[in-house]
C-alpha cells in the first residue's frame, strides 16, 4: 500500500510539472494520443515477455512520428487522420492483447494500471524519470515560457520552436511511459490535464500554477487510494476520478465567483 | 510626433533635431550604429511565400539602420509573408534577402519582432512583467540570471509604453490595447538593432498611437532600423519609406510621394473621397479584401498628394 501510495505521488508530481506545460502549450491531444499510442507497444512487450515500459517507448516514439507526419502531409484533415490514428493504434493494441490467454485481465491492468502491483523496480525507474522531468523543466523553462507565449517569437529569440517543441513531447513521452503501470494508459491522460487545468484556474503566475497543479495532484492520489482502499474501488480510476471532480469544482467555484465579484478592472494593479 | 515621421530628420531623446543620417556616418550625434554602413535589410529581385508559392515577387529594397520602412496592403497582400521572412521564419522563395550581411535564419541576435496573433495569451498565467522579461532570454540564455541592466531595461521599456503600473497584473485582466502596449515594451527591451512589427498599433487608441511614434522614433534615434507592417495610412505617412503591397510591389518610396490616390486605389481597390464638409477633400480608403468593403483609414489628401 505504501509503495502505491508512493507510486502515485510520483506520477502526480511528474504529470503536474509536464501537464502545466502541456495545458498551456494546448497539447492535449498529443498527451492523448501518446495514451493510445503506448498500448500495442505494451501488448507486444508483454506477449514478448519483455519490461512494458520498452514497449511503451517504441509505440509513443512511433506515435509522435505518426502524428508528426500526418500533420505536416494533410493539412487540412489532420484531426480527423490523427483521430484515426488514435483508434488505429488503439485496435491494435487490443488486437495484440486477444493473442493472450488473460485477455481482459490484460487489457484491464495495461489501460486502467495496477497501481498495487507496481514493484520496487519498477519504483526506482520512476523516481529517476520524475527528477530527470523536473530537472529539464527548470533547465528549460525559458525557451518552453517562450513557445507557450508564441512559437515564431521563441524561434526569433534564438530558440529553435521545433526543438524544444520535440523536447517538450519527449518530456510528455517519459511522463506518460514512467506512469502508465501505476493508473493505465487511458488514466494517465487524466493525471496530465486536470491538475494543471485546476492550477490554471487558481492563478495569473506560472510557478504558483505548477505549485498548485502538484498540491492538486498529490492530494487527489492520496484521497484517491484512501477511498479505494476503503470502499473497495479500481486504484487508478478512483485516483483520476477525485482530479477531476476537484477541476469541475474548481471551475464552478471559479464561475460562481466571477459572476458574484465584476472582472476587477486592471487599473486596480498597483505594486505591491 | 517625433520620429517614424524622419523623412529628413531625426529628434534625438534630447529634443535635437539632427539630419537623418540618409547617408550614413553623416551627421550622426548619438553614438554609431551597432553595423554602421551594413544595411539593416536589404532585399534584391526577392520573392517571398508559402511553400516555394511566391506571394510576392520582384521586391527591390534597402533599409539602413536609423531609418524606418512601412509594408501597407490588404490582409493577404503579403505584408505578414514579408515580416516573417525578414526574421527568419519563411524560407525566402527566390532572390536575395541580407539581414545586416547575414541570411535571415543567422541574423537572430539582431531581432526584436512581435508577430500578429497571441492567441494563447488570453489563458497563459502571466503578468505583464513576465511578458517583457522574456525579451532578456536571447541574451542570457538557459540559465544565466538577469543582471541589473537587464532589470532596468524592463523598467525601462514598461515605463516608456506607460504600463509600469500594469507590471504585476496578469496579462488575461488587461485591455487588447495594454496588452499591446505589453507587448511593444517586450520589444523595446529586447534593444535590437532591426525591429520588426506586424501591426504595432492595432488595438491602441490614439494615445497609444502617440506613445508608439515617441517610443520607436526614439529607436530610429538610438540607431535601430524599423519595419513595419499597417493598415493605417496616416501612421505610413511618418514613415521614412512605404512599400504598397497587393500581392505584387505597386510602389516603393518616401510615404508622401507614394501613397497618391491612385496607387491607393490600385492597392486597396475601392477609394472614396469624402464630401463632407468637414471632412472636404479626405479620402477613406475600404478593403475589398474579404468580399464586403471595410473602411480601414481615412487621411488628408492634402497631405499625400
Amino acid at each position: 500500500m505504501l509503495r502505491a501510495l508512493a507510486a502515485g505521488l510520483l506520477v502526480s508530481i511528474g504529470c503536474a510539472v509536464v501537464g502545466t506545460f502541456v495545458v498551456l502549450r494546448g497539447l492535449a491531444f498529443i498527451g492523448d494520443a501518446l495514451a493510445h499510442g503506448v498500448l500495442p507497444g505494451v501488448a507486444v512487450a508483454m506477449l514478448l515477455g519483455l519490461p512494458g515500459m520498452i514497449g511503451a517507448a517504441v509505440g509513443a516514439a512511433i506515435m509522435i512520428g505518426g502524428v508528426t507526419v500526418v500533420t505536416q502531409r494533410s493539412r487540412l484533415s489532420s484531426d480527423s487522420a490523427i483521430g484515426l490514428l488514435f483508434v488505429g493504434m488503439l485496435a491494435l493494441g487490443v488486437v495484440i492483447v486477444s493473442r493472450s490467454s488473460s485477455f481482459s485481465g490484460d487489457l484491464t491492468r495495461i489501460l486502467f494500471g495496477e497501481i498495487l502491483g507496481v514493484s520496487p523496480a519498477d519504483l526506482a525507474v520512476q523516481a529517476v524519470a520524475t527528477l530527470l522531468v523536473i530537472a529539464a523543466a527548470f533547465v528549460f523553462y525559458r525557451p518552453f515560457l517562450l513557445l507557450c507565449f508564441d512559437p515564431d517569437q521563441a524561434q526569433v529569440s534564438g530558440f529553435p520552436a521545433r526543438r524544444y517543441h520535440g523536447l517538450m513531447l519527449l518530456l510528455v513521452a517519459t511522463t506518460v511511459i514512467v506512469s502508465f503501470q501505476a493508473v493505465g494508459t487511458l488514466l494517465v491522460f487524466g493525471m496530465l490535464l486536470a491538475p494543471a487545468a485546476t492550477g490554471a484556474l487558481l492563478t495569473g503566475r506560472l510557478r504558483t500554477m505548477m505549485a498548485s497543479a502538484i498540491v492538486f495532484g498529490t492530494g487527489s492520489t492520496y484521497v484517491g487510494l484512501l477511498i479505494s482502499y476503503n470502499f473497495d474501488t479500481a486504484a487508478g480510476a478512483t485516483v483520476v476520478l477525485v482530479a477531476t471532480i476537484v477541476f469541475f469544482v474548481v471551475l464552478t467555484a471559479a464561475n460562481v465567483r466571477a459572476e458574484l465579484t465584476s472582472r476587477p478592472s486592471a487599473a486596480g494593479w498597483g505594486h505591491e | 510626433m517625433n520620429a517614424p515621421r524622419s523623412t529628413e530628420t531625426v529628434v534625438t531623446p534630447a529634443g535635437r533635431a539632427v539630419r537623418s543620417p540618409r547617408h550614413p556616418g553623416a551627421g550622426q550625434t548619438d553614438a554609431p550604429a551597432p553595423s554602421g554602413f551594413v544595411p539593416a535589410v536589404r532585399a534584391v529581385e526577392l520573392a517571398v511565400g508559402y511553400e516555394r508559392t511566391p506571394v510576392v515577387e520582384g521586391i527591390d529594397l534597402t533599409v539602413m539602420p536609423r531609418t524606418s520602412l512601412a509594408l501597407v496592403g490588404t490582409n493577404g497582400s503579403g505584408k505578414s509573408t514579408l515580416l516573417k521572412s525578414i526574421v527568419g521564419l519563411q524560407p525566402v522563395v527566390g532572390g536575395t534577402l541580407e539581414i545586416f550581411g547575414k541570411s535571415p535564419e543567422a541574423a537572430s541576435s539582431h531581432l526584436g519582432y512581435l508577430g500578429q496573433a497571441h492567441a494563447s495569451g488570453f489563458i497563459l498565467p502571466l503578468r505583464a512583467i513576465d511578458i517583457v522579461r522574456m525579451a532578456r532570454f536571447p541574451n542570457l540564455g538557459l540559465l544565466r540570471p538577469f543582471k541589473s541592466e537587464d532589470n532596468d531595461l524592463v523598467a525601462w521599456a514598461m515605463e516608456t509604453m506607460g504600463v509600469t503600473r500594469l507590471a504585476k497584473a496578469p496579462l488575461r485582466a488587461l485591455s487588447g490595447g495594454q496588452q499591446q502596449r505589453v507587448y511593444l515594451a517586450q520589444v523595446l527591451a529586447r534593444r535590437a538593432d532591426l525591429l520588426v512589427l506586424d501591426e504595432p498599433t492595432a488595438g491602441l487608441d490614439a494615445g497609444g498611437r502617440e506613445v508608439y511614434l515617441d517610443a520607436f522614433g526614439r529607436e530610429l534615434a538610438r540607431g535601430a532600423a524599423l519595419v513595419t507592417a499597417t493598415h493605417d495610412i496616416a501612421e505610413a505617412v511618418e514613415y521614412d519609406q512605404v512599400l504598397l503591397l497587393a500581392r505584387r510591389v505597386v510602389a516603393l518610396g518616401p510615404g508622401r510621394e507614394v501613397l497618391t490616390a491612385d496607387r491607393l486605389l490600385d492597392t486597396f481597390g475601392i477609394v472614396v473621397r469624402d464630401t463632407h464638409r468637414e471632412h472636404q477633400g479626405r479620402l477613406v480608403v475600404a478593403e475589398r479584401a474579404h468580399g464586403s468593403p471595410q473602411v480601414v483609414d481615412t487621411f488628408d489628401e492634402e497631405d499625400a498628394l
